[in-house]
């Protein structure tokens, strides 16, 4: 009876425990992002910002881009066999190109961009960390944060919104290629019913929002994972997973809030 | 040195693709002009059935696009429908008091539209004004009842 009780409480203070870590782990985040994010580069920042542009962006471009013409020629293929039961093909480019700008286009490319480049962010700081280089830069007087963490930061920030362009418009040029070309949809109906029913502001900038958002999150979590770890190896494994999987997540969950917000009239 | 220029250079590339990119999805795909926004007169007509109109369609003239649908609101005091036309200002003073809008269907199961055709009247429509004739739009459901009904009764 006594050790029955004992264990209940035990297991409560576990719940309890494993509260008040995330609540200091989320408090942590927020501090990070506001302390690596704040405060004007120097010359020196702008050339850190610049490689980490490269590194980040342009070696994203080529998965981004063989993604996107894949998924709009898949979207053209499925696209056009559902629509000709209904004699509809001509909405082909409407339907490929909203698909793409208001929804798959800030999510995949995301997801892609968690798996190329956030987990590089981690494994990178994390060895930084378990090398102790961040601690020797500490020592020094140069701030990690702002070293280390911010050229990061805004380079994520600021490629993948690129990224998702990219994506968008190889994925419709795409669609193009599979249902004009191959599929024979009339040229002049793919593009004009695109244009007459796409909206730039609803759907185009709707779509570089989500992005940016998805941009922020997923650079801060896979940053913060790899400032944040264990300084072992196992821990850097454990962070670069954590940081491809919490990303997914988060852009699959925001993405559906939104959309809630932006196009189910919340 | 060398390489940090190459460096540069390659996101340099990839910023200004990325806002060709926008700028492509700007005017290719969502269709915006760089003209400035065309010149509109607004008219009003009211509908006993306006079917599946919504704002935002097209108004068009032997077919050809004049306008946009402004604003879809009930009449209170003749519980139909009053549809606001957005048209080029090219129009304006150009149509017959007795021109008729109609609310047409593209295609079977396509979006619907409203249609202009001119009358003979020498006066003619100025902004605010409301088209008198109006023909509203085909509800399937209705057509069918009537077509059993005259089954029925033959």
């Amino acid at each position: 009876m006594q050790s029955k009780f004992s264990n209940g409480t035990a297991r409560i203070t576990r719940l309890g425990r494993r509260g008040c870590d995330l609540l200091e782990a989320l408090g942590r985040a927020g501090i990070f992002l506001f302390q690596s994010a704040i405060g004007v580069p120097s010359r020196e920042g702008w050339r850190l910002w610049l490689q980490q542009m490269h590194f980040v962006g342009v070696l994203s471009l080529a998965i981004v881009l063989v993604s996107g013409l894949f998924i709009g020629m898949v979207l053209a293929l499925q696209g056009y066999t559902i629509l000709v039961d209904f004699g509809a093909e001509q909405a082909l480019g409407q339907m490929v190109a909203l698909s793409l700008l208001r929804e798959l286009a800030p999510v995949v490319a995301a997801l892609l961009f968690a798996g190329r480049a956030g987990s590089a962010l981690t494994a990178e700081i994390g060895l930084m960390k378990a090398t102790e280089q961040l601690t020797s830069m500490e020592m020094i007087g140069v701030d990690p944060l702002r070293r280390v963490v911010a050229p990061r930061l805004w380079a994520g920030f600021v490629s993948l919104p690129l990224l998702t362009v990219g994506f968008s418009v190889v994925g419709i040029w795409g669609g193009y290629l599979v249902g004009v070309e191959w599929l024979g949809v009339f040229e002049g109906s793919y593009w004009s019913n695109m244009q007459a029913n796409v909206a730039f502001i609803n759907d185009v900038g709707n779509g570089m929002i989500k992005s940016a958002v998805f941009a922020l999150v997923v650079t801060w979590i896979a940053v913060f994972q790899g400032y944040d770890l264990v300084p072992t190896s196992e821990g850097i494994s454990r962070a670069t997973t954590r940081t491809v999987v919490y990303s997914s997540l988060a852009v699959l969950g925001l993405d559906f809030m939104l959309t809630a917000v932006m196009f189910g009239g919340l | 040195m060398k390489r940090s220029k190459t460096m540069e250079f390659g996101v340099g590339l990839f910023m200004i693709a990325g806002i060709l990119g926008l700028v492509f999805l700007g005017l290719r795909v969502s269709g915006l002009t760089l003209s400035a926004p065309a010149q509109s007169f607004q008219l009003e007509a009211n509908f006993a059935n306006i079917g599946g109109l919504k704002p935002r369609a097209r108004v068009t003239m032997a077919g050809v696009t004049v306008g946009r649908v402004e604003a879809i609101e009930l009449d209170t005091e003749w519980y139909d429908a009053r549809v606001v036309l957005s048209l080029d200002s090219e129009l304006e003073g150009q149509l017959s008091r007795d021109s008729i809008a109609s609310i047409l269907t593209a295609g079977l199961l396509g979006e619907q539209y409203i249609g202009l055709s001119v009358g003979g009247d020498p006066e003619m429509l100025e902004d605010g004004d409301t088209i008198r004739d109006t023909q509203s739009a085909l509800v399937l459901e209705e057509l069918i009842q009537q077509f059993v009904s005259n089954m029925a009764s033959n």
